[in-house]
């Protein structure tokens, strides 16, 4: 669905992107995960043929954007961070405009702005200016306005950009229902915002690629050692909960290291661990325990791990 | 021309926006009042010359001629520069659509909703018309004269406003444009030959807008006007493609 071979985009002598190069299936939804700056928004607009690159080639479903980019138009749905609506029209005239410009017949627009509306929920506010609506409604308008003349590639840029945390949830799941009908590319400079929605990722860092995969493959490749944290229910005679888990969790072949985090007292008593190991051990751990006696109640991967590694990748924390 | 593909689209649209801002309206407003009072104060005040119906249709139109200038960089500045402010101009920049086809809807429909503006003054010529003696061809070219100064003066405006993303530098650099193209006429009356004549040729009043004031049609300054609004359009579209594209 997208080919970029040596793209590269500068701005007087300074290089934004680039050279970059991968290919995207039909289908897939990519997330593309980068600090402010590193050059997503370049790359988006590069796709959404809203900016011409300085070297290198792009084809969107085979079509080149600089020989074709009016039918490379007509097959891209793009929202920018900001939604770009004209605060003077109304819900309905200004999806009914963006999809005449998009190509769309005056009955087509007839049929589908109302679909559209229904499927972002912003049927109630359709005949409000866009100027009258909650950062919330205005992100819903700028999806519907994306993907109103229905094409096969919609690139959401940060699209949960200054949302509160209720909309990034229906954000994320109005995300999830569109990937069954288009190849999607959503940027990020948050891991966990596109990790859950995405097939495969791509880490940007000062306008290159310097990592791809699944989260699952990064995870394998990058990490060199998987934390978990486990929780455990202390019995009915233990002074101190888990008491002994810890010496159960530190004999499991391929952990390196244990370390209690928090401990409560008397009867019922939990106690959580930290627990560092070559490989992802949860089930080990688990089977240790359950044999050892203990009532396992809470075990997972500990969630900021690669996160913490993403920011490793693009250079650590900026200013 | 303006049907349904995206020229008349986004005609539509500006159209509908200069009805629905205050902007619009601000602009209609004080065009109108301005061209009353100076009706009053100027046509119709016999010590300034004007005593025969067709002098004083002849002084309406040239104070006319002035407001519309005015009313058409007010009108154009924010045709391309808000679509940048706003962040809307992306929108355009990622659809089908070519960028003469924008520039040319934007065009039409300031031109359309200034010529709106024009033609409500219609009421002056009528008091002239039916209190004294003039031809209703005299009318009929004086309004032609103000809508081709005034779609020149769009043009220029359009060309400022598709340089920068802020309305006050659009706005400087079409009236800046625009003053200088006014500033021809009287230039080319204090310099020699060749120069006088080449600055009065360029110049958007003077030549070419003396026989709108007296009711009288040449082909010449119609090509001219025609011409002058091409060459600012051509300019303002290529300069979208450059920034579009850049």
């Amino acid at each position: 669905m997208v080919q970029l071979t040596d793209v590269t985009r500068y701005y007087g002598r300074k290089r934004a992107l680039g050279p970059v190069s991968f290919e995207i299936g039909r289908g897939e939804t990519v997330g593309f995960l980068g600090l402010n700056g590193v050059g997503k928004t370049t790359l988006l607009r590069i796709l959404a043929c809203g900016l011409r690159p300085s070297s290198g080639s792009v084809a969107i479903d085979g079509l080149d954007v600089l020989r074709d980019p009016h039918e490379v138009r007509k097959r891209v749905g793009y929202l920018p961070e900001q939604p770009p609506v004209y605060g003077d029209m109304t819900v309905r005239d200004y999806l009914s405009f963006v999809g005449r410009i998009k190509g769309m017949t005056a009955e087509a627009v007839a049929r589908r702005v109302p679909e559209v509306e229904e499927y972002a929920r912003i049927a109630e506010v359709r005949d409000l200016p866009t100027r009258h609506l909650s950062q919330g409604y205005r992100q819903r308008v700028g999806v519907a306005q994306a993907i109103v003349h229905e094409p096969e590639l919609l690139i959401l840029d940060e699209p949960t950009h200054d949302l509160d945390p209720v909309q990034i949830m229906e954000m994320r799941a109005m995300i999830r229902t569109l990937k069954d009908r288009h190849t999607i590319l959503i940027s990020s400079h948050i891991l966990p915002e596109i990790s859950e929605t995405c097939d495969r990722l791509l880490i940007l860092d000062d306008g290159r690629i310097v990592a791809s995969g699944s989260e699952a493959e990064l995870s394998d490749r990058l990490l060199t050692s998987r934390r978990i944290e486990v929780t455990v229910r202390g019995g009915e005679t233990e002074d101190r909960a888990g008491a002994g888990a810890e010496v159960l969790i530190g004999q499991v072949p391929g952990v390196t290291k244990v370390k209690c985090a928090a401990a409560t007292t008397g009867k019922g008593g939990t106690a959580t661990f930290r627990v560092e190991a070559n490989a992802d051990l949860r089930a080990e751990v688990c089977r240790a325990l359950v044999e050892g006696g203990h009532d396992v109640i809470a075990l997972a991967r500990a969630e900021r791990q690669l996160e913490e590694v993403f920011v490793g990748l693009v250079g650590g924390v900026r200013a | 021309m303006i049907g349904t593909g995206a020229t008349g689209i986004i005609f539509r649209r500006e159209l509908q926006a200069y009805i629905r801002s205050p902007m619009g309206y601000i602009v209609a407003a004080v065009v109108l009042l301005l061209d009353g009072v100076l009706f009053y104060a100027t046509a119709l005040n016999p010590d300034l010359g004007a005593t025969l119906s067709g002098s004083v249709l002849a002084r309406f139109f040239y104070n006319a001629s002035g407001l519309t200038a005015v009313a058409a960089v007010a009108l154009s500045i924010r045709l391309i520069a808000e679509e940048r402010q706003t962040g809307t101009q992306i929108l355009l920049d990622t659809s089908p659509v070519r960028d003469w086809e924008i520039v040319l809807g934007k065009f039409l429909s300031a031109l359309a909703f200034l010529t709106a503006i024009t033609l409500a003054t219609l009421y002056i010529p009528l008091l002239i018309l039916v209190n004294g003696k003039i031809a209703i061809g005299h009318i009929l070219i004086g309004y032609l004269g103000l809508t081709l100064l005034g779609a020149a003066v769009l043009a220029i405006g359009l060309f400022a406003t598709a340089l920068t993303r802020h309305q006050l530098v659009a706005a400087a650099v079409a009236a800046g444009i625009t003053s200088v193209m006014f500033l021809l006429w009287p230039l080319s009356q204090e310099i020699g030959a060749p120069l006088s004549r080449v600055f009065a040729a360029l110049a958007i009043h003077g030549r070419h807008f003396a026989g709108f004031l007296s009711g009288l049609l040449h082909l010449r300054d119609v090509v001219y006007y025609l011409a002058l609004s091409y060459f600012f359009l051509f300019a303002a579209t290529r300069v979208m493609e450059a920034r579009r594209w850049g």
